[in-house]
């Protein structure tokens, strides 16, 4: 089901609004956090998504309420907010993201491959012969240097005839613009897609077909890809007294943590996991 | 000494310049005819679109300032745009009126003004309703590179993909068309052309995934005409029975799906955010297409047509009439959009009617305009990752040794992603026969290490890291004999050359460098006559005209930004190297240099040369 979101209109008017503070004069009871507008299972502007719960969370720990710079979450994203002075906290970014300074990881999850349930497909290696047979879904980036794990290691053993790319920025017009790839499976246009695991955790909690969400194996070859990823939450380099007090919250609260990761779907992966 | 001169020197002065503007335009491609655009580039008082006149020659018939006079070159007025990022736009001057647009920032974004181009009154000025969420879904830079003018409207793209069109006179809009959408990653930087009683614009975005197009649109009513994709089925790449690639390879059904895995071209790119020249004589439209996507090569195994092509196509339909693809399967981000010079050249004793085209890939192509066959295809600057152009089979030997794989750093990639050459537009001048080429001298080692994140998405991404070409200096000022295939002289920069050029019948040719210094050259031997220390590094295109006073004016506009730029305005941080894909390893320094700005520079010999407006004694 695609939905349409009015409320991205806005993003840039609630920016504009906040142009004119910056760190320095911000309200020392108000935890600003940046975030996209319309990124479920992540963050939205109802402040339905994982992160937005988790920034209540962070917020009231620290006894402050919490306040949102909008903006889309595509390259220029963490210069346009957190670099700007905008906002002082992203609340979802790989650990060793270069542009931030991050905290210790809140978890781990991994690449996924989704899958009807109904179609019984149990494939988890990304060298299970079947690959080259089945219809496949990937996020695509664009022309950005690089690409998605899954999409590049298949492409690497030649598996590209039978796999489709669904952009990674979809229609920003449309609800939670990624999620147009599990969709893709709910429906049946692929048999198979390969995800970041939150992303289909969640769609598979609310999947009108039950489907299927298993980590993706044997991804030793196709270093230095990636599969598995800790996430940490994001503070401007030079920030130390913030990262220092999210880093306490998230060692004290990993109960409540996990149990929020839960409620999302969100498959974690083990620490050793690639 | 103030000189003041009779009028009958002012009249003679006049006649002379209209005597070599009709030299000029006999020299030129084609005679201009009667069309009223093609009119206001015969005479040289003009600037009347972006690239001078449809054959992108970007040479001015006007010289009152000339090699002898140049050093004399003093400010005349400024103008503040109002928004500091990168200033790329060619201001337009038709009828004494200057018409300049400011990029996509500040409170208001795109905003066009109208200036007496002799004394620098404002005379009007338009902001287009922006796009509220464009800022934030837009991905790259927020340049515009200029107006067009025609029939007494000035035509603007916004980077929000709308095309407007305004009263020149009044700024008054007439109507609004939505050409693309900012949500699915689509934007206009472009200059537009006006031929025919159309627009012609494209899209920008390969970044996201975007598929490209060229669209005409209706002078009049502002509806769409047509549209050609660079990607998909014939039918919506409008290749049909009047297309006649040179090369077989390039001959088949379908070839912008069968090129393409599977789906993939609804993704694949070769968007058109470059220039577009004009042939009357042939009524064919010239213009090159974007690099394919997604950049990672091994997902897209085929010539991934009609990514990084030049086409040739029909202005009133958009039929293709031929097409050349420069780098088939694209590995480097090498776009071809640059722009496509319209020249007769005496080559191998015969007279040719030839298309030039300055590679992003490196080579200098001269093609025969009516075929699409190469001519001559020659390394202008560093290449390492292709062999050469083979002018049997017209397709360019990658250099396999280089080709990126995942576990491994390529080293010395030249020219690196930004090309040899990326949009800033070179100059022809019919007197010295010489090709002015702005362009950077950049190399790149590439390796998967960074974590980066999109959209909620992590993964491991390339690292490019870019660096001085051999010689140590990142770019050049290139005078290039297209007949000869070599090069008459070179200025070398530390920066990129990042701005455009202009040549004029006074044997000046003009240029900018991103640390400040807008210059003349001599266009003979290349020596240095006049520099001028401005606000903000130059990226924009420098053009000249007459203004209502009979006086010869230059016009650059100051503020640096641009792909190698952002590292001065946009708060990107200098010390990592790979920002700005890459870009920012090659420009750590231009902070020490420069910030952004947006300034309007006009330069007159004021009383040193040419008339000043003075009642006849």
């Amino acid at each position: 089901m695609r939905l349409k979101n009015p409320l991205c209109a806005t993003c840039a008017a609630l920016v504009l609004t906040l142009g004119g503070h910056n760190a320095a004069g911000a309200d020392p009871n108000v935890l600003r956090i940046c975030a996209d507008p319309n990124n479920l299972p992540f963050s939205d502007a109802s402040g339905n998504g994982l992160e937005n719960k988790l920034a209540e969370l962070v917020a009231r720990e620290m006894g402050r309420t919490v306040s949102y710079v909008w903006w889309a979450q595509r390259r220029g994203f963490i210069r346009n907010t957190l670099k700007a002075g905008l906002c002082d906290v992203v609340m979802g970014v790989p650990t060793q993201y270069d542009p931030v300074a991050t905290t210790r990881p809140y978890y781990r999850s991994s690449y996924v491959f989704v899958s009807r349930e109904d179609r019984n497909i149990d494939v988890a290696s990304l060298k299970d012969p079947r690959l080259r047979k089945l219809k496949i879904g990937v996020p695509l980036f664009g022309d950005d240097g690089m690409s998605a794990p899954p999409a590049h290691a298949l492409g690497d053993q030649g598996i590209v005839g039978n796999v489709i790319g669904y952009s990674i920025y979809g229609d920003y017009r449309d609800a939670a613009p990624p999620a147009r790839l599990i969709e893709a499976v709910e429906r049946g246009d692929v048999e198979l897609a390969a995800a970041w695991g939150p992303l289909a955790g969640y769609a598979a909690l609310n999947s009108p077909v039950p489907l299927r969400v298993v980590s993706i194996e044997n991804t030793e070859d196709f270093a230095p890809l990636q599969f598995s990823f800790d996430i940490s939450m994001g503070v401007r380099k030079g920030d130390a007294a913030l990262r220092q007090r999210l880093d306490d919250i998230i060692a004290h609260k990993g109960a409540e943590i996990d149990a929020l990761l839960k409620r999302y779907g969100v498959p974690i992966a083990s620490k050793g996991a690639r | 000494m103030l000189e003041i001169p009779s009028l009958a020197t002012v009249v003679s002065a006049a006649a002379a310049r209209l005597g070599i503007a009709l030299l000029a335009s006999a020299f030129g491609a084609h005679a201009f005819a009667q069309q009223p655009l093609d009119a206001l580039s015969s005479d040289a008082r003009n600037w009347p679109m972006a690239p001078r006149d449809y054959a992108n020659t970007r040479f001015s018939a006007l010289d009152q300032i000339n090699a002898g006079n140049v050093s004399k070159l003093k400010l005349a007025w400024t103008f503040s745009i109002g928004a500091d990022r990168g200033q790329e736009a060619a201001p337009l001057v038709i009828d004494g009126v200057m018409y300049v647009v400011g990029p996509y920032d500040g409170p208001r974004p795109n905003q066009v003004f109208a200036i007496d181009a002799a004394s620098g009154e404002l005379k009007w000025s338009y902001a287009p309703k922006p796009d509220l969420a464009a800022k934030g879904v837009a991905c790259c830079d927020v340049v515009n590179r200029g107006l067009a003018y025609d029939n007494g409207k000035i035509f603007l793209n916004t980077l929000d993909d709308h095309m407007v069109a305004l009263d020149a006179q009044s700024g008054k809009e007439l109507w609004v068309t939505k050409l693309g959408d900012i949500n699915l990653g689509e934007t206009i930087t472009m200059a537009p052309l006006a031929v025919k009683g159309k627009v012609l614009a494209g899209n920008s975005g390969g970044e996201m995934g975007v598929r490209g197009w060229l669209t005409a649109v209706d002078q009049a009513s502002g509806k769409i005409v047509w549209r050609a994709y660079s990607t998909g089925p014939d039918a919506e790449t409008l290749v049909g029975g009047d297309f006649k690639p040179h090369y077989d390879w390039m001959k088949g059904k379908d070839l912008g799906v069968a090129t393409w895995p599977a789906d993939h071209w609804r993704t694949g790119g070769g968007t058109v955010w470059g220039w577009l020249s004009y042939d009357p004589e042939t009524n064919l439209v010239f213009y090159g297409t974007g690099n394919p996507g997604p950049w990672n090569a091994n997902q897209r195994p085929g010539d991934n047509l009609w990514t990084s092509t030049v086409f040739a196509r029909d202005v009133d339909n958009g039929h293709a009439k031929w097409a050349y693809q420069m780098s088939p399967h694209d590995l480097w981000d090498h776009d071809e959009v640059n722009e496509n010079i319209l020249l007769e050249l005496e080559i191998g004793g015969a007279l040719r009617k030839v298309l030039i085209h300055p590679g992003r890939n490196g080579y200098m192509y001269v093609m025969d305009r009516a075929t699409g066959e190469v001519l001559s295809a020659d390394p202008y600057d560093t290449v390492t990752v292709y062999k050469g152009v083979d002018l049997k089979t017209g397709r360019i030997a990658p250099n396999d040794a280089l080709a990126p794989v995942l576990n491994k750093t390529v080293e010395n990639i030249c020219p690196a992603p930004p090309g040899a050459k990326d949009w800033q537009p070179m100059a022809w001048s019919p007197r010295t026969k010489l090709l002015y080429v702005p362009h950077q001298h950049l190399c790149a080692n590439f390796n998967a290490s960074e974590v980066s994140y999109i959209a909620g998405t992590p993964f491991v991404g390339a690292t490019v890291d870019m660096y001085a070409g051999p010689g140590g200096h990142r770019g050049e000022f290139l005078a290039w004999d297209p007949v000869k295939r070599a090069k008459a002289w070179a200025i070398t920069e530390k920066l990129p050359v990042w701005s455009g050029a202009l040549a004029t019948a006074g044997d000046v040719v003009f240029y900018g460098t991103m640390d400040r210094l807008f210059k003349a050259l001599d266009a003979k031997s290349g020596q240095l006559l006049w520099q001028f220390r401005g606000p903000s590094g130059f990226i924009g295109q420098p053009v000249t005209y007459v203004g209502r006073d009979g006086v010869q004016y230059v016009a650059i506009l100051s503020g640096v930004g641009g792909w190698p730029g952002v590292v001065a305005n946009a708060e990107i941080d200098p010390r990592v190297r790979n920002g700005a894909l890459g870009f920012v390893g090659a420009t750590q320094d231009l902070p020490l240099y420069t910030v952004g700005g947006s300034t309007l520079l006009v330069f007159s010999l004021g009383d040193a040369g040419a008339p000043p407006q003075q009642p006849a004694p």
